[in-house]
């Protein structure tokens, strides 16, 4: 079952890669549905096995590198963890599938994207069952490929091209972390496999290091260096940029991708890796501070985006910030439990956005949409759905995770989890306001677009439908139905078992009501307020905005990260670039090397020509001066 | 008083020798030159064998003397066959422009 699981979407990959065009579109798409789904379902019944019986086994499929210390396995850890991980993964990217048959039916490369989206499925699978760090490595590397080949999958695009690059090399810096810490990890305990590093841990927990002539706690650089990999990969504040632009790709690459799995894949890391994080507060407390960071800052942007995707996107980082300040106050069950709804509600925003945009005829601005409820009544409502579950409406999904990522916060009593709790509430706040502004721009009001007319407007095909059906009910029922399981009071005992390590167990109080109610009415108030402010009252906003230009402008450019890293980094790296091209290779390594040896050797060749004249007689000649040498060498003699 | 001796005969073989083979390099007209040039090497040679044959009292180097005019007869009509497809291929015989070889 396990094998089946990981291997069906490679075999999906392979077959409608290299044979797409032999056998056809339709059959493509029908073989990589049919493949994710029976992944899908499979992954369920394991993940009923886990909770049901606490179901754990670790199959090795094969050694991979077995040198000296260094024993790697290619493995399927399955544990309660992993079994999370498979069913938010092969659950999504089914859905995904099935949705992209809609979506990308006027596309010609169809069997190429089918192969690229099982690929991914594939990589994110060996991710997240991995044993060990290598393993790990080697799925958080698919991931990051196929994520670059997806965002440019559209590759006569320019915008696209760039975006891919951009996310590729932002990712590189994240990935190098990741991999110092396993070359630390290795350095130290001579093994990279998960059961032994963890066992081992605290023995190394005084250990200091100097790293860069500063002396370190080892712990806390392992940590360090691991969580500045699950920062380039989950998008937060400073590694964050590629992610906005990643929306450059085909909206299911971005629901499947950018929202649900892959951006995940740091909270997973953080979260397998607890048992070392345990161990270091200072790098806890780092992971709490930049959470809660990247919460508020992407909030803080989404509130003035115009395009549909990028707001969704922002919206993504922000909840990602949310998880990572979870695992930060320690309350790794809550991130992970967030992680799951999020699955759900942000793959329902973004595939209902998919649909919003197919009804405009790739048309992304917000500014030119409005007033479509009617026209589109399913998705209007799927979309409802998904920003109510998003903003933490009342017992809906996001309700219960968002919320308790705050309790535990505020909850987790120090300095720094006040704070994080207080801007939790806030972001909160902002996430509800700019949902409700996508979702009014989008539906309400009057209708924008001059280019189609509103008559011509229409649903979206069922088969588009459908998966945003399930993805809905999931988003609904998905946090009140595993509630208990994630974050009740024995989950860690009965559900999580070795998976999820506490240093000291979860507090169990509770915060005062005043703070378990404030967040709820505070969201649910801001439902009317954004009708008011962005359908009923738009001169006020105007006011607004023109008053407080410089504040409007700072966040419509997203706190000019990409203009400060352009500054800072690219035009440098730009400019080194070329000078090390133009002048080191061009004019020294090419001059003297390759193109130096190649003219000498055509200069030479030129002369050793002229000696050939072509006439027999002084062929002759120059035998008769060659024998009369010989001759009178040998006579002298 | 003065008795013509084999250094005599060998020295004209030597001279008409030298001549042949300047006559190789030094012509730049025809080919046909070159292929006479290359008989009066053969011929020298020639004279050297009669010579020593005469003068060691032996006739066998007078019949090779025989054997070897007719091979060089053979060999000059096949010299000159070979000259006169080479005109009809390449339109002329002028030495300096056969340079087929050239690099």
């Amino acid at each position: 079952m396990e094998y089946l699981i990981l291997f069906l979407p490679l075999i999906g990959a392979i077959i409608s890669g290299f044979f797409g065009n032999k056998i056809g579109d339709r059959f493509s798409e029908i073989l990589t549905c049919l493949f994710t789904t029976t992944a899908a379902i499979l992954s369920i019944i394991i993940f009923y096995k886990v909770i049901l019986d606490g179901y754990e086994n670790n199959i090795v499929l094969f050694k991979w590198i077995y040198s000296g210390t260094l024993d790697v396995n290619w493995s399927i850890k399955i544990d309660a963890l992993s079994s999370v991980m498979l069913v938010v993964v092969t659950f999504v990217s089914s859905l995904v599938h099935i949705y992209s048959i809609g979506y990308m039916s006027h596309d010609p490369n169809k069997p190429r994207f089918m192969c690229y989206l099982s690929l991914f499925t594939f990589s994110m699978l060996a991710l997240v069952t991995a044993d060990n760090f290598l393993q790990l490595f080697f799925g958080w590397e698919g991931v990051g490929l196929c994520s670059y080949l997806l965002i440019g999958f559209w590759f006569k695009k320019e915008t696209a091209n760039n975006a891919a690059i951009k996310a590729f090399l932002v990712n590189r810096v994240g990935d190098f972390g990741l991999a110092l810490g396993v070359f630390l990890i290795f350095y130290y305990f001579g093994t990279v496999n998960f059961d032994v590093v963890f066992e081992q841990i605290p023995q190394i927990d005084k250990t200091s290091i100097n790293f860069l002539g500063v002396n370190f706690n080892a712990v806390d650089l392992i940590c360090l260096l691991l969580f500045i990999g699950a920062m380039g990969k989950s998008a937060q504040i400073f590694l964050h940029t590629w992610l906005p632009d990643a929306m450059e790709g085909p909206t299911p690459v971005s629901a499947l991708i950018h929202a649900a799995t892959m951006v995940t894949a740091g909270v997973f890391l953080v979260v397998r890796c607890s048992p070392i994080y345990e161990y270091s507060e200072l790098i806890l407390a780092f992971i709490t501070i930049i959470g809660m960071t990247t919460a508020i800052f992407a909030a803080s942007i989404a509130l003035v985006q115009d395009d549909i995707k990028k707001i969704i996107a922002y919206s993504t980082c922000s909840q990602l910030g949310y998880m990572f300040f979870a695992a930060g106050v320690g309350a790794y069950n809550v991130a992970m439990f967030h992680l799951f709804t999020h699955a759900f509600f942000k793959a329902l925003l973004f595939l209902g956005s998919g649909s919003v945009i197919h009804a405009f005829k790739d048309e992304q601005n917000i500014n030119l949409m409005g007033g479509v409820w009617k026209k589109l009544p399913v998705t209007y409502s799927l979309m409802i759905v998904g920003t109510l579950a998003l903003t933490g409406f009342p017992f809906l999904s996001g309700f219960y995770s968002k919320d308790a990522i705050i309790e535990f916060a505020y909850l987790s009593g120090s300095n720094v989890g006040y704070y994080a709790a207080s801007i939790g509430i806030l972001t909160a706040l902002l996430t509800s306001i700019y949902s409700w502004r996508l979702i009014f721009k989008t539906f309400h009001g009057t209708y924008e677009n001059k280019d189609i007319k509103i008559d011509e407007m229409h649903e979206s095909p069922l088969v588009m439908i459908v998966p945003l059906f399930i993805l809905a009910l999931g988003a609904i029922g998905s946090g009140y139905l595993f509630k208990e399981l994630f974050i009740g009071y024995n989950s860690s005992a009965n559900f999580w078992g070795n998976s999820i390590f506490f240093l000291e167990p979860l507090s169990q109080n509770h915060p005062p009501k005043w703070f378990i109610l404030l967040t709820p009415i505070l969201v649910v108030l801001t439902i009317p307020f954004s009708y008011i402010l962005f359908v009923k009252n738009k001169d006020f906003l105007i006011n607004f905005i023109s008053t407080n230009q410089p504040l409007y402008q700072f966040l419509k450019n997203k706190w000019y990260f990409d203009e400060l890293y352009d500054f800072l980094f690219v035009r440098f790296f730009k400019f080194i670039g070329k000078f090390f091209w133009k002048k080191i290779d061009g004019a020294v390594i090419d001059k003297f090397g390759p193109d130096g040896i190649s003219n000498v050797i055509k200069f030479l060749s030129n002369k050793a020509v002229k000696f050939q004249t072509g006439y027999v007689y002084q062929y002759a000649f120059v035998m008769l001066i060659g024998f009369s040498i010989l001759l009178t060498i040998l006579i002298v003699k | 008083m003065f008795e013509i001796g084999l250094g005599h005969y060998l020295t004209l073989g030597a001279v008409i020798f030298t001549i042949g083979v300047v006559g190789i390099f030094l012509n730049r007209k025809n080919i046909i030159v070159i292929l006479m040039s290359i008989e009066l090497i053969l011929l020298s040679v020639n004279i050297n064998l009669v010579s020593f044959s005469i003068f060691i009292n032996d006739l066998s180097g007078q019949i090779f003397t025989l054997f070897i005019l007719t091979v060089a007869a053979a060999e000059a009509a096949i010299g000159l066959a070979i000259i006169v497809v080479y005109y009809r291929n390449a339109g002329t015989i002028r030495v300096e422009e056969i340079d087929k070889l050239k690099g």
